[in-house]
């Protein structure tokens, strides 16, 4: 590793220390520091006595200044309590991960069936540039792009409702079974939901790889490659998509956010019992403590993710760094 | 997709100027003229929704999910409301939403944008690092948080939505405004002793106005696109009806255990066909602004290379 490359590998993991605590002040500041906010409300109980009012702010930390607050805060996150969650007073930490461990696997998935079928259309319609198949899979891309995450997860529900599960993670009424059943009937809970991530993010990428691949079809490197005589297959698939990688992996990369986005939409269409699912019942509950745990977990994941990806683009193109 | 057809355009003499203009932006950008046709549609029907929708978005004026029929050509939700007039009266709710939130989002893209590409340095750099951060959060969720916080409310979600999609617009604009403070134009009037504001907002400006509006027409899109998440996940206005909230009551109201596909499809539907026109009218403005989004490529199976700019007799 030469001066540059740690000199990039520094500054990106700088800014990513510098935005997680980004994020933490924002997080304090837009649930307990603006006016009239979610925590100061509850000090707020109807035809309350200004006794009852000042033990409750007491009780909740609010009587502290503001940096008191902020420092108690950040104390309290780097020893890992995010608070108790005010509807089954479980602590958040212990209810989030037990959430973000449904969400990986079904998330997982479907952005893998997405990578997979968006890099095969992709690459197919570049490849068939300016054809009726070019056209046929970029408009359809574009189609799957536009409509709303959540309106494809109910589509789904309409048209495969019969033939496969659509609520929940598992059948409540499975009770009993060998371990491999009960995977069965997970796997099998989990085929509409991540088929609706799938499909909600193939689209974005088959446009980013058709254009990635489109660019480095018109290098010299690939008419030279072309006038050596070495067959189209071998071209597009030792010079073309090698290089074609790179833009490819950033920009996946920078869908993560959008991943993270459209997995909350799906899980509550689906009611599958991950972090999306939370973040929706605890507004509807206006659980507090629950959504600003869940959002953290996830703006973190997000943040983290993208340091992999600026990690992974240096280790295909060492260039990057320069 | 989005390209013109090769149609040889002849001028004749005779022809007034502005349909000469007309007659080729037609012929050239095909797909732009499309989108923004569609566009036009949804926003009249927006304008004049009190005219356009035939039945109270209120009242029932059918049976409780009755199939789309000759009185009602899309059926009816599950109150019995007509819904073409929901879905009229809930695009002018989402397309001002999206049109609020691109404007809300438009100023500080723009500031940014234009700040950071023509004075650089420092000043770009700490601009660069704010727009990073803001790519790197996850939209939705913090849309979400802030909405939450803040209660439901039409105003609340545009500013909640606004906040964040500026930053594609600051990217563009970044880029252009880069290489327009190269240009000759903008050096010699820079060494003729023109001011700064005098460049930026004589010459800087005009030239990047365009673009910005490609870039607002699309953020509106994405806007819209938002709001329907928003208000599907229950933050949205609870006494407005937008194309989010008809698809959320379809949701909660068993619209899909009844089989009423008319409650639930045409939003979505209606969504896609804004968001995608959007997208068209917004690259036809970039790609005329900036030929060389067209560019050489080499295609793969005829092995030939793509005209610079321009097609048939016209291509460089």
């Amino acid at each position: 590793m030469n001066t540059r490359t740690l000199d990039y590998v520094l500054k990106r993991i700088g800014f990513s220390i510098m935005t997680v605590f980004v994020v933490l002040t924002f997080n304090f500041v837009l649930f307990r520091a603006l006016p009239g906010s979610a925590v100061t409300d509850l000090s707020r109980v109807p035809n309350s006595t200004p006794a009852l009012r000042e033990a409750l702010a007491r009780q909740f930390g609010l009587a502290d200044s503001k940096w008191q607050q902020y420092f108690i805060y950040l104390k309290q996150l780097l020893h890992g309590n995010l608070g108790v969650s005010y509807i089954n007073g479980l602590p958040v930490w212990h209810n989030l991960t037990t959430d973000l461990s449904n969400t990986i696997p079904m998330v997982g998935l479907g952005t893998l069936l997405a990578i997979v079928f968006g890099i095969w259309s992709g690459v197919t319609s570049a490849w068939r540039w300016h054809r009726p198949a070019d056209y046929l899979l970029t408009n359809t891309a574009i189609a799957f792009y536009s409509f709303p995450t959540q309106w494809l997860g109910l589509m789904l529900v309409m048209i495969f409702g019969r033939y496969l599960p659509t609520t929940g993670m598992n059948d409540p009424f499975a009770v009993g079974g060998s371990a491999w059943s009960h995977a069965l009937d997970t796997f099998k809970h989990m085929i509409l939901p991540a088929v609706a991530v799938a499909l909600t993010l193939y689209g974005q990428y088959t446009l980013v790889v058709r254009s990635a691949i489109l660019e480095v079809l018109g290098e010299d490197f690939v008419l030279t490659a072309r006038a050596k005589g070495i067959p189209a297959r071998t071209i597009l698939r030792r010079y073309v998509l090698r290089n074609a990688l790179l833009p490819i992996v950033t920009l996946i990369a920078l869908s993560i956010g959008y991943v993270v986005g459209g997995a909350l939409l799906v899980e509550t269409v689906f009611t599958w019992p991950g972090i999306g699912l939370a973040v929706y019942q605890s507004v509807l509950s206006r659980d507090y403590p629950m959504l600003q745990g869940a959002f953290l977990i996830l703006t973190l994941s997000v943040v983290m993710l993208n340091l992999v990806a600026d990690l992974l683009s240096l280790k295909l193109d060492p260039r990057v760094a320069e | 997709m989005m390209t013109s057809s090769d149609v040889t355009t002849t001028d004749s003499p005779e022809e007034h100027p502005t349909l000469r203009w007309l007659r080729k932006l037609v012929h050239h950008r095909k797909a732009g003229v499309v989108g923004a046709a569609i566009l036009l549609v949804f926003v009249v029907l927006a304008l004049g929704a009190h005219w356009f929708a035939p039945y109270s978005t209120v009242n029932a004026s059918g049976g409780v999910f009755a199939p789309p029929s000759g009185h009602h050509w899309l059926g009816t939700n599950d109150g019995g409301i007509d819904m073409v007039s929901l879905l009229i009266q809930g695009g002018r709710i989402s397309m001002l939403v999206g049109f609020a939130a691109a404007l809300v989002a438009a100023i500080p893209g723009a500031l940014v944008g234009i700040l950071s590409g023509y004075f650089g340095g420092w000043v770009d750099t700490i601009l660069m690092r704010i727009t990073d951060f803001f790519l790197v959060i996850p939209v939705i969720p913090v849309m979400i948080a802030i909405a939450a916080v803040w209660g439901p409310s039409l105003f609340h979600l545009i500013i909640a939505i606004g906040v964040l999609l500026w930053t594609s617009t600051a990217r563009v604009l970044r880029a252009q405004v880069k290489t327009l403070r190269e240009r000759t134009f903008v050096r010699r009037t820079v060494n003729l002793g023109a001011s700064r504001t005098r460049v930026l907002y004589r010459h800087i400006l005009p030239h990047v106005a365009p673009l910005l509006i490609a870039q607002t027409v699309i953020t509106m899109a994405l806007a819209i696109f938002y709001e329907t998440a928003l208000a599907f996940l229950g933050l949205g206005d609870p006494t407005a009806v937008s194309w989010g909230t008809i698809i959320e009551d379809g949701f909660l109201r068993t619209a899909i255990s009844t089989g009423a596909w008319w409650a639930i499809v045409p939003p979505g539907v209606c969504v896609a066909l804004v968001v995608i026109s959007a997208y068209l009218v917004g690259q036809s403005i970039e790609e005329a602004l900036n030929p060389r989004l067209r560019v050489a490529n080499v295609s793969p199976r005829s092995w030939k290379i793509r005209p610079l700019v321009g097609r048939g007799k016209d291509a460089l």
